[in-house]
């Protein structure tokens, strides 16, 4: 049975028909081809699958896409523009938060939900917010540094405009 | 991974609409925010024929105050529950508990009801569909051994959600929607001592509002959970308490466990210690009751012997902390 849905993807409007059985992940990863989003467990535990919806971070591995008519949602291909990095994916790459990578993704879009929450957050907040995701070449330390230095980048650009 | 089961998806808006579906469709499920059970399909545990979204009924998602006390829709997620003022001011235990539940972004989108519904969990049965086959399947799903206990012909897997615990020790209840109509029972009844059928619910049943009532309300009470790691993972042994107390003495001390039996137990005899006052000794004592009707299994990767003491000292320590600032 095909299920009819309109979405925002990436700030532009879509409509599919999708069967009820499948995954939003794998939507977004067969269906529209953006691949950025990630598969890393078959349990909900990783995280490698965060994406936004309504502005808030959550697994696509657990989300029906037929589920997510009249959502909005975001991926880790939304952030750049014009080919440049947003600020959480330069901390990423300057502060060296990504080992082998396949955890950024995921990491990238649950720092993209605190950090809209929360323009500030102390290394505790960061811990907190990112606990839904793991680096299995545990490089947390580096992670939050990213977060941190996203965060700085963000305040200053904002105290400059 | 294995494919996903075929399965049509259906989002009724109404709770008669979801209930109606639910019994009109063979091998129909019910599913919330799908933390455990997408989890559970993606892993051939369940193989439902229709999956019934419930995050569309609005009448579910609301959280109500009166007189009587605070009533949460089963649909309300746990990061609500763990954030809403009334709960962290009068129920403590059932914020604490809702923000306990494996990490941030699960919580955003898992459910009051779902937590509560929690299948029981065991090391030999949350596996992907290959492992199990490989192991010759499980009693609980496919098999005819369990391997926990190989002798017997029980399931010993463990019931390991975090809110009901909390919610048992401020006495709640819940409201079941099903096809003969809705009634009120107390949480406790919904549970059965059976892995394998944990839940009492009538088929087609759903949780639909859990009360906890004002007359147990602003009481000290607190949750803490043992887990392997400091997030996402599920208890290994978590205990939620609440205490009354006048003049220094207890009047009142209730203690429910989670992850250690298949179903969320509320530790009887507890009565015992009423006016008594809460010495060392007397720790000693309510941390050997707990553990004695903690019955952890060979279940999770930590050994059982370990899950025991835990939840003796969790029980003792959260009792000592709350009767002290009381």
């Amino acid at each position: 049975m095909k299920n009819f849905i309109s979405m925002t993807l990436n700030g532009r409007q879509r409509d599919d028909a999708v069967p009820g059985n499948m995954l939003l992940v794998d939507f977004l990863r067969e269906t529209v081809g953006m691949t950025g989003t990630k598969i890393g467990c078959d349990g909900g535990e990783c995280g490698c699958c965060t994406v936004l919806i309504d502005g808030k971070p959550r697994h696509a591995c657990l989300t029906l896409a037929a589920s997510c008519d009249g959502t909005d949602i975001e991926t880790i291909e939304s952030l750049e523009t014009g080919g440049r990095l947003s600020a959480i994916q330069r901390g990423f790459h300057e502060k060296l938060g990504a080992q082998c990578g396949f955890c950024t993704p995921g990491m990238v879009m649950a720092a993209e939900g605190l950090l809209r929450e929360n323009a500030n957050p102390s290394e505790d907040e960061i811990r907190q917010g990112m606990a839904a995701n793991i680096c299995r070449c545990t490089g947390y330390v580096k992670i939050i540094e990213s977060v941190q230095a996203a965060a700085e980048e963000i305040a200053a650009k904002e105290s400059a405009a | 991974m294995e494919l996903m089961p075929d399965f049509a998806l259906h989002r009724p808006t109404e709770i008669e609409e979801a209930v109606k579906l639910r019994n009109e469709t063979e091998g129909a499920l019910y599913v919330a925010g799908g933390t455990d059970m997408i989890v559970n399909v993606r892993r051939g545990i369940e193989q439902p024929a229709a999956l019934i979204d419930l995050s569309a009924v609005k009448e579910l998602q609301e959280i109500v105050e009166d007189d009587e006390g605070l009533h949460i829709g089963a649909g309300v997620t746990l990061e609500t529950v763990s954030q809403d003022a009334r709960v962290l001011k009068d129920f403590a235990a059932v914020a604490e508990a809702a923000a306990a539940v494996a990490g941030p972004t699960h919580q955003a989108y898992g459910t009051v009801g779902g937590n509560l519904c929690l299948d029981t969990r065991c090391l030999f049965y949350n596996q992907s569909e290959w492992w199990r086959k490989s192991n010759d399947y499980c009693l609980k799903k496919s098999g005819t051994v369990c391997h926990v206990a190989p002798g017997g012909k029980r399931c010993f897997a463990a019931f390991s959600g975090d809110v009901a615990p909390a919610a048992l020790v401020h006495n709640a209840s819940v409201d079941l929607v099903g096809p003969n109509g809705r009634r009120r029972i107390p949480l406790a009844d919904i549970y059965k001592n059976d892995g394998m059928d944990h839940l009492a619910l009538e088929p087609g049943e759903l949780i639909a509002v859990l009360h906890l009532p004002n007359s147990e309300a602003g009481l000290p009470s607190t949750y803490e959970k043992a887990r392997v790691r400091g997030s996402i993972d599920f208890p290994l042994a978590g205990a939620a308490v609440w205490v009354k107390q006048s003049d220094g003495k207890l009047d009142e001390l209730r203690i429910a466990l989670t992850a250690v039996n298949p179903y969320p137990h509320l530790v009887k005899g507890l009565e015992k210690f009423s006016g008594a006052k809460l010495d060392e000794a007397v720790l000693d004592e309510i941390a050997e009751m707990v553990q004695s009707q903690a019955k952890p299994m060979r279940t999770t990767t930590v050994k059982p012997w370990y899950r025991r003491r835990v939840i003796g000292a969790i029980a003792r320590r959260l009792t000592k902390q709350l009767t002290a600032t009381a």
